[in-house]
């Protein structure tokens, strides 16, 4: 069964006053409860990210919990216009999450599909009442930088990452979820760490859901020119807070022997040793 | 028949749909470097002239509410602005379409006499085709805006809103106005190199000839403010200016959406739009006319308002904020995918992100063409925030998606939709998520950590063909969780 969490749900401020420069929670010390929102991508194809997002928040001092009903925010269906097809999902999603304070995810795009998406669906269905839910729910959720730095409080959260890493900041976490610069105070806190800047870095990797096969030429352009831009870096590692975007730059990378590989911004925070994850 | 009077133009009814035209388009490789050279500095010049004004924001705002207020009441803002240009002297005639608005340009010119004249550059008279339709009636149509000169001697097709030659550079262009410019008016002169200025300096003689000879022009208008009937263009070179005091007779040609109410209005608009568009404070040149003034400029002043499917989007209440679009370009130079297809794949006028929203909802989707665009997009969302009337595009591009499956699932079923059906299946409860994840936790095993590279199969191999793609995991997090956490932690 959920657990909802003891605390009152947080408003979505910035607070600077409550800001912690370190780690201070001792593991044990009960800190807010947060549902976990895997996402359906990570859970399939990257199970390491969510591994990593629970080793972190429990770290923060976190009780995280996976609610195992949980599926996919529908955002697949729903951008490539079957919105009916995407409703059960939405549904499902609605009613995994309702009883929860905080739902946190490692993803700027389901994050942003639950925000912008989720109550838009249920309107065009003609379900007020699923609308009703949506937003409640929508307005409990977080993308992980924004509920590490904003509801905890916390920048530095004590991880040690010995590599060059240079970062993509995907176009959902920027400008659907709007995730800021958190991610980048987060990393450039993590000791060890070597962050290069990435050229145009806002533009867009080229991935777009089934746009990468229902446009591939242009997708591969998009894709190249993004590798480029990281190869430039002289980095070994692409970090980003959306798998998605990460599978496509990292197909690239990977067909070209780059040898440069992609990874989750929650597993770069997740790392405390001098080990390559 | 007869010789064609003006160059011939290229033809939209040639290019196919998006995903089969985008690809040859990325093969140019000249026409990327000029277009990537062109965005890129659009682009950057118009986030500097947008960052210096304290209230780009509000007036964002302010501008989408006017708009929308507009719309909302577009019928009583229309006969207000046709009481208003009545009363100044303008006959004002209604167009249901392009070929009623075509008709009465025609109608008007053969009514005078008149077998030639002058166009300022104008989007909506590339949207009804009024050039080709005037040649096949023994009407030449000059156009005199720069780049839509080097369009139209180049038998071109326009690939932009704001700068119509953005895929030529400037050798291009040499080599058009060599060859062409003799050929319809006055020559180029002999050894003219490349360099801008001496380009444009052919032009001005070349327009020049044009330009005193014509007795009729036709414009669009960027703007008609509905109390005071007074039209609008803003451009950078002055043609319009000479188009708008030159010739006796002016047509102008305004789609039912450049209403503002009033005076006041504009100035939000006139802020907005040049630093929008071209990345400046202030465009050059600012025209605003209210009828015939006796003994002064053009005597028998004409305006055509046209519809051509306004009506549609207007109905439809997720769409109709395409209708607040000011024509600024801004969209198309922050796209990605613009930037590296260019506009003719987008198969009219409009093309890029505002071209994916509105050519659907001006046309229909019948056409696949038309079908093919809202799919033209990653939705990265770069156009909404430069939008300087907060157009929602990704939203509508969404939207629009949804209204292309739902008219293709009146046909047969496709591959796609036995896919989403599967998806939908699969993501309708957690169970069902496990069952479909026991297929990927066995490749995820039978791989191991090996990468999947090229396979020659179909739809896979979209992906494939340049993208290698890491094996699926041989165990899910759902899996891991189970494994490591009791019960009560689910």
């Amino acid at each position: 069964m959920p657990v909802p969490a003891h605390l009152p749900p947080e408003p979505d401020v910035r607070p600077d006053a409550t800001r912690r420069d370190a780690v201070d929670a001792p593991a044990g010390v009960a800190g807010p409860a947060v549902a976990l929102f895997a996402t359906c991508i990570a859970d399939t194809m990257r199970p390491s990210i969510p591994i990593a997002t629970v080793t972190l928040l429990e770290r923060l001092g976190c009780r995280v919990s996976f609610p195992e009903r949980q599926t996919c925010c529908g955002q697949i269906m729903t951008n490539t216009g079957y919105w009916d097809e995407a409703l059960p999902a939405v549904r499902n999603h609605v009613e995994t999450f309702a009883g929860y304070d905080y739902i946190v995810a490692p993803s700027g795009s389901c994050v942003g599909s639950v925000r912008d998406q989720h109550a838009m669906l249920a309107r065009h269905a003609g379900d007020q009442s699923l609308a009703t839910a949506a937003a409640a729910v929508a307005s409990r959720t977080y993308e992980l930088t924004e509920f590490i730095v904003d509801v905890l409080g916390i920048v530095d959260v004590g991880a040690h990452f010995p590599h060059r890493v240079t970062y993509h900041p995907s176009c959902h976490s920027a400008r659907v979820a709007r995730v800021g610069d958190r991610p980048l105070q987060l990393l450039r806190r993590v000791r060890g760490l070597d962050l290069v800047p990435l050229p145009e870095a806002d533009q867009c990797c080229g991935f777009g859901g089934t746009f990468s096969l229902k446009n591939p030429a242009v997708s591969v352009a998009m894709a190249s020119d993004k590798a480029r831009h990281v190869r430039a870096t002289d980095a070994e590692f692409v970090v980003s807070v959306d798998h998605a975007c990460l599978m496509n730059i990292g197909g690239v990378l990977h067909r070209q022997r780059a040898g440069v590989r992609t990874i989750h911004l929650a597993e770069v925070l997740a790392a405390t040793g001098p080990e390559t994850p | 028949m007869t010789a064609r009077r003006t160059p011939e133009p290229g033809s939209w009814l040639g290019i196919p749909p998006f995903p089969k035209a985008a690809p040859g388009a990325l093969d140019k490789a000249e026409q990327r470097r000029n277009l990537r050279h062109a965005t890129t500095s659009i682009r950057e010049k118009r986030a500097e002239r947008a960052d210096e004004v304290a209230d780009w924001e509000q007036l964002r705002t302010a501008a989408a509410q006017i708009k929308d207020r507009t719309l909302r009441h577009l019928e009583g803002y229309l006969l207000e602005a046709e009481g208003a240009m009545t009363a100044a002297g303008v006959t004002v005639h209604w167009a249901r379409d392009g070929a009623e608005a075509n008709r009465i340009v025609t109608d008007i010119a053969h009514a005078k006499g008149i077998d030639e004249l002058v166009k300022i550059k104008s989007m909506v008279t590339q949207e009804i085709e009024l050039n080709e339709h005037l040649e096949a009636n023994g009407i030449a149509a000059w156009e005199t805006d720069l780049a839509e000169l080097i369009v139209q001697l180049g038998n071109d097709l326009p690939s932009h809103i704001l700068v119509p030659a953005i895929h030529r550079n400037r050798a291009e262009v040499r080599d058009i106005f060599e060859v062409q410019m003799g050929r319809y008016g006055a020559p180029a002169p002999a050894a003219m190199t490349d360099d801008p200025a001496e380009l444009s300096a052919a032009a001005r003689s070349h327009l020049r000839e044009k330009f005193l000879r014509a007795r009729m022009a036709v414009s669009g208008a960027n703007f008609l403010v509905a109390e005071t009937g007074t039209l609008v263009v803003v451009e950078s070179e002055g043609n319009g200016r000479m188009c708008l005091t030159l010739p006796e007779t002016v047509v102008s040609i305004v789609g039912i959406e450049k209403l503002v109410p009033t005076v006041e209005d504009l100035e939000i608009f006139l802020k907005l739009l040049p630093r929008s568009s071209t990345g400046e404070r202030m465009n050059p040149y600012t025209s605003f006319w209210n009828g015939p003034t006796s003994g002064d400029g053009p005597q028998d002043l004409h305006v055509i308002l046209l519809d051509n499917g306004r009506t549609n989007a207007l109905a439809d209440p997720v769409g109709r904020p395409a209708l607040r679009c000011v024509r600024c370009s801004a969209c198309l130079n922050i796209c990605p995918v613009y930037e590296r297809v260019g506009g003719h794949a987008y198969g009219s006028p409009y093309p890029g992100p505002i071209g994916a929203i509105l050519g659907p909802q001006l046309r229909g989707m019948d056409d696949p063409k038309d079908a093919a665009l809202p799919f033209a997009s990653t939705l990265c969302g770069a156009c909404n925030d430069v939008c300087p009337v907060r157009i929602p595009i990704t939203d509508i591009l969404v939207h629009l998606r949804r209204e292309a499956v739902d008219h293709k699932k009146a046909g047969r079923p496709s591959a796609e939709r036995v896919a989403m059906k599967a998806a939908e299946w699969a993501m309708a409860e957690g169970p069902n998520l496990e069952r479909a994840q026991g297929a990927t936790q066995a490749a995820g095993r039978v791989l191991r950590d090996r990468w999947i590279g090229p396979l020659p199969l179909p739809v896979a191999s979209r992906w494939l063909g340049a993208r290698d793609t890491a094996p699926p995991a041989a165990r899910t997090f759902r899996r891991w969780w189970r494994d490591h956490h009791d019960e009560d932690d689910r």
